[in-house]
């Protein structure tokens, strides 16, 4: 599937605009008025990212899958149909800051977000390792600033702190792996790659554990998952929203490509297949039972990320055509659903200033809209029907049965188990408890316009995910055919 | 095209409980009488199902298929046999009977009955659907509102531990089951080249042996278990779908979610818990285990009987010593379910139909045992039997309905409860005859607390402090109860309504054991 081709703007149409929007964004911003930032920075945003994503939904459609830019640049559908789900999710994110109190004010909150998404929108397309490296880059620094945003929070300073260190530290080593293996083999492009490499020796393996260690950290899987429920406590919470959901399905992209066309190594060994059988066996298991503990719900919906990398690697080890369409379209139902969460978690923790899950006691009495999206978001997120979160499960679990992994089914589904527990001790304090104080329960609960939209159309896109399949089936398999 | 009842009767009242989200909060009176709106409306398509099956013709009807999504194989097959309708007419009378029966609900009824709806449209789902992956789709859809539903409006001592833990365990229980017809589906794409969830091909590819191949080498040491050196495909996948189902059936030993989850919900939801949720995990055993893989059936099915014989005695025996009516009634239920299982166990044909006619008449009494149940509870403010007394002056209608649901339960002729228990044992003597002696003494057991608990509930001495306090119920419950009573009493009579339907459907099961 390697075709060398000129340079082909259309490839990169999507972050051309987003920079455009980024510059637009950083020049008119001295113009306004202080009272009035926020919501123009916020809709402008917000605005110009649907606007990018319908302009790319309209002429941007790739048709078959091409190396362009000196192979540097995949244009496929793979990289179509996240580069799509992404910019949602940053506009998504763009209308959730504009509420937050030190940061929906500022530009440079929007530029940094805006320019992570273009790092992010060329790690989904990147076919090359050093544009694959400068990509993670643009992606992870803005994201290290973003967390540690809320300079005068000591817990935000903390958490862009840690994720700068951790991440400088992985990428470190990924730029390590890198680097040996274009000793090994004289190339940095994924096809030039992948015929180096025939079978598994124990060098090979030493390097794609480096790399492996390198994209674990982005998809926060076990044993790098740990900076992920600090950071996601102390940043700002749009930001954690955006963490653990653009910036994850980024990392799995990656992961795609990099173990499906770069470094086949499952293809040709079985051994490589089992470690990250392991891999997402444990960082599952650990992330289920660890969220059953936390008290906190930013911390809670970060050990829950954690368990759902763990679900996504299931259709990365399962090695097939459904695995990949699976794990595009688990992305798809994660970015949604996740977002919604975080949106939830924003919306409320906005007003009565606590990410406590104690806190959450009486919510359905106050506001019973947020609540339906709160039980919409923890129910999809568990695996219920009818919505996305469901149908994503049943494909990865479909598509590990289809490749033999039984055992690994089995884990899942054991593990989507424990899973449910925790997501229905949220909804249990959301719909049962009462507040401490019930005065609290009959003050109304201001939800702006634009968390409502926002909130309704990820609501929406959760049960779009879980009840009309068959569009969205389709875009995963194009997806996945463009590198299986 | 002809007009798509059951699809109308799935979506009926998930549309309806939608719609009620959006009545204000404070139009309560609004709020039911459009939830009674819909029953009603659901009720009256699914009497019409029910009458309208054309049992000369038997097999699948009322069929709708809808491509959802074909890539896969998926689609929404619909359908009814002699088996599934009346299932079909037995949730739309709980459901009928259940919305009557919780017009006292105040506490958010928008939401209550919003949730309630939702898992009837679950329920109804599973009922007729021919297609696996939808299968599981509205089983679960029937599994998550009961959590919402017994946690926030039940009994609050034992609520949030009773909901969560039923709600675990129906979970296990249907991913277990989800990942054996995972393991189907793949197998019979190998074989026949066509990848489907559709439950009629998965049969046919079945009975052209597409599962007859050696899954499982046993090694020697474990032979003298399985009896033989080899187990086919459907030898293992069997216990997997069937168990995982049957959970939900209140099978011993994973039955004990159900007593508890009876106990701590509230009226209307352990009307449908009882009534009908069990019958899902049941029908779904049957229609998903027996029906698609009958040789794992046939192969597994006596230490099954065993199971369900635990079941029936068992349940029977703790039944007859709890202090609390609710929970008397909650092990009732599990030992009633254990003679729907066995009636499956014994794959004969008597047994079947008996289990078939048990599975709705069980499902009416139970219904009626706890609205009966639920307005003792809701006048006396408690359910401990020794505490009760003399409830018959001030409650008639509710002691008819009680006493006329014991007989029910004890298999009285005259009654749907005899209808459907008599075949059972006749078909259990034809395979197992010492099973079918164990299991008659259930009857004896079950008889003994039944009466006892009339006695010691409706007649007798009214305690002091009742006096006076108990008030009359209202024309509502009286309705629901009438139509509870007039059900189990017209299938007792006239038997002829009920069992050729579900011998049509038992048939066709027959020729897929390979029988008469």
């Amino acid at each position: 599937m390697y075709v060398f081709s000129p340079p082909n703007y259309l490839a990169i149409l999507p972050e051309i605009l987003i920079l455009a929007l980024g510059m637009l964004v950083l020049i008119i911003d001295p113009f306004w008025k202080e009272n009035s930032r926020r919501v123009n920075l916020g809709w402008l945003t917000a605005g110009g990212l649907f606007a990018v994503l319908a302009i790319m939904v309209m002429v941007d459609r790739p048709g078959e899958p091409i190396s362009t830019w000196g192979g540097m640049i995949q244009y496929d559908w793979l990289a179509f149909t996240l580069k799509g789900f992404l910019i949602l999710a940053g506009a998504i994110t763009a209308i959730f800051m504009m509420d937050v109190e030190r940061l929906g004010q500022r530009a440079e909150a929007y530029l940094l977000l805006l320019a992570s998404l273009i790092g992010m929108c060329f790690m989904a397309s990147s076919g090359d390792l050093i544009m694959l490296y400068l990509a993670i880059e643009t992606t992870s620094i803005p994201l290290y600033v973003l967390a540690g945003f809320l300079l005068t929070d000591k817990f935000s300073v903390e958490a862009g702190f840690k994720y700068l260190l951790f991440g400088a530290m992985t990428s470190a080593v990924l730029l390590y792996g890198f680097s040996l293996f274009y000793g090994m083999a004289g190339t940095t492009n994924f096809y030039q790659l992948s015929a180096q490499f025939d079978r598994l020796t124990p060098l090979l393996l030493g390097l794609l554990i480096f790399i492996l260690v390198g994209l674990a950290f982005k998809i926060s899987a076990v044993p790098f998952h740990f900076w992920a429920p600090d950071v996601y406590q102390g940043s700002p919470t749009p930001v954690a929203g955006f963490l653990s959901t653009a910036s994850k399905a980024a990392g799995f992209i990656v992961l795609l490509r990099l173990f499906v066309i770069a470094f086949p190594a499952m293809k040709i060994s079985a051994d490589w297949a089992l470690i990250l059988a392991v891999v997402a066996t444990l960082t599952m298991t650990l992330g289920n039972f660890l969220a059953i503990t936390q008290k906190n719900i930013k911390r809670m919906l970060a050990y829950s990320s954690i368990a759902h990398a763990g679900y996504i690697l299931i259709g990365v080890v399962a090695f097939s055509q459904l695995g990949g369409t699976s794990v595009v379209y688990y992305l798809m139902a994660y970015i949604m659903t996740n977002l919604a969460a975080f949106g939830a978690v924003v919306a409320y923790g906005r007003v009565t200033g606590s990410d406590e899950i104690k806190s959450y006691a009486g919510l359905s009495r106050r506001s019973p809209a947020l609540a339906l999206v709160m039980l919409v978001a923890f129910l999809s997120l568990s695996g219920m029907p009818p919505f996305g979160g469901f149908v994503a499960k049943v494909f990865v679990f479909n598509s590990a049965v289809q490749s033999h992994w039984m055992w690994l089914a089995v884990v899942g589904v054991l593990n989507s188990i424990v899973g449910l527990y925790y997501y229905l001790t949220v909804l249990k304090y959301v719909y049962l408890y009462r507040a401490e104080n019930e005065e609290d329960e009959r003050k109304p609960l201001p939800i702006s316009r634009p968390y409502t939209l926002a909130l309704f159309i990820l609501t929406a896109g959760i049960v779009m995910l879980g009840v009309f399949l068959s569009p969205w089936y389709d875009l995963a398999t194009k997806a996945a055919l463009s590198i299986f | 095209m002809q007009f798509p009842v059951l699809s109308i009767i799935v979506f009926t009242p998930a549309v309806a409980g939608l719609l009620i989200l959006l009545i204000p909060a404070n139009r309560k009176t609004e709020t039911r009488m459009a939830a009674l709106a819909a029953a009603v409306f659901a009720l009256i398509l699914s009497i019409w199902v029910y009458f309208n099956y054309d049992q000369g013709r038997a097999g699948y009807q009322f069929l709708e298929s809808y491509r959802w999504l074909p890539q896969m194989g998926i689609s929404l097959q619909l359908g009814v046999d002699g088996i599934s309708a009346p299932l079909v007419l037995l949730t739309g009378l709980v459901m009928f009977t259940g919305v009557l029966i919780s017009w006292g609900v105040d506490d958010r009824p928008r939401e209550f009955f919003a949730l309630l709806f939702i898992l009837a449209s679950g329920v109804f789902g599973v009922f007729v659907a021919l297609d696996l992956f939808m299968l599981f789709f509205f089983y679960e859809i029937a599994v998550f509102p009961m959590y919402l539903l017994i946690a926030i409006w039940g009994w609050v001592k034992t609520r949030e531990y009773a909901a969560m833990k039923l709600t675990l365990y129906l979970f296990i229980g249907s991913v277990v089951a989800l990942i054996g017809a995972l393991a189907m589906y793949w197998v019979v794409g190998k074989s026949t080249g066509v990848y489907t969830f559709n439950m009629l091909l998965i049969s046919k590819a079945e009975q052209a042996g597409a599962f007859n191949f050696v899954a499982w080498q046993v090694p020697t040491y474990l032979q003298w278990l399985f009896h033989r050196p080899t187990l086919t495909f459907e030898m293992v996948v069997f216990p997997f779908v069937f168990f995982g189902f049957a959970v939900l059936g209140g099978i011993f030993p994973f039955h004990n979610w159900s007593p508890d989850g009876h106990v701590a919900a509230p009226t209307a939801v352990s009307m449908f818990h009882a009534g009908v949720l069990m019958k899902l995990g049941a029908f779904a055993a049957l229609r998903v285990g027996i029906m698609l893989l009958p040789q794992g059936a046939q192969y597994h099915m006596s230490w099954i009987i065993f199971l369900a014989l635990i079941n029936i005695v068992y349940g029977a025996f703790i039944a007859f010593v709890q202090n609390d009516l609710k929970y008397a009634i909650g092990f009732s239920s599990v030992s009633h379910m254990g003679l729907v299982m066995l009636g499956f166990a014994t794959l004969t044909k008597d047994g079947m139909i008996g289990a078939g006619v048990q599975m709705f008449s069980h499902g009416v009494m139970t219904a009626l045992f706890f609205a009966a149940v639920g307005m003792v509870y809701d006048r006396a403010h408690t359910r401990e039997i020794p505490k009760l007394g003399g409830m018959v002056k001030p409650l008639p209608w509710v002691a008819i309905g009680f006493i006329i649901g014991g007989l029910v339960s004890m298999g009285m002729p005259g009654f749907s409860g005899f209808v459907a228990e008599f075949p059972i044992f006749m078909g259990t003597w034809q395979t197992i005859p010492w099973a079918a002696i164990l299991a008659s003494l259930s009857i004896v057991i079950t008889a003994a607390y039944i009466l006892i608990a009339i006695r010691k509930v409706f007649f007798g001495e009214m305690p002091i402090e009742f006096s006076g306090h108990i008030g009359q119920i209202k024309v509502l419950d009286k309705i629901a109860i009438a139509t509870l009573c007039g059900v189990m009493v017209v299938v007792g009579l006239f038997p002829w309504l009920m069992v050729p339907m579900v011998q049509s459907g038992v048939n066709s099961i027959m020729t897929l054991l390979g029988g008469a």
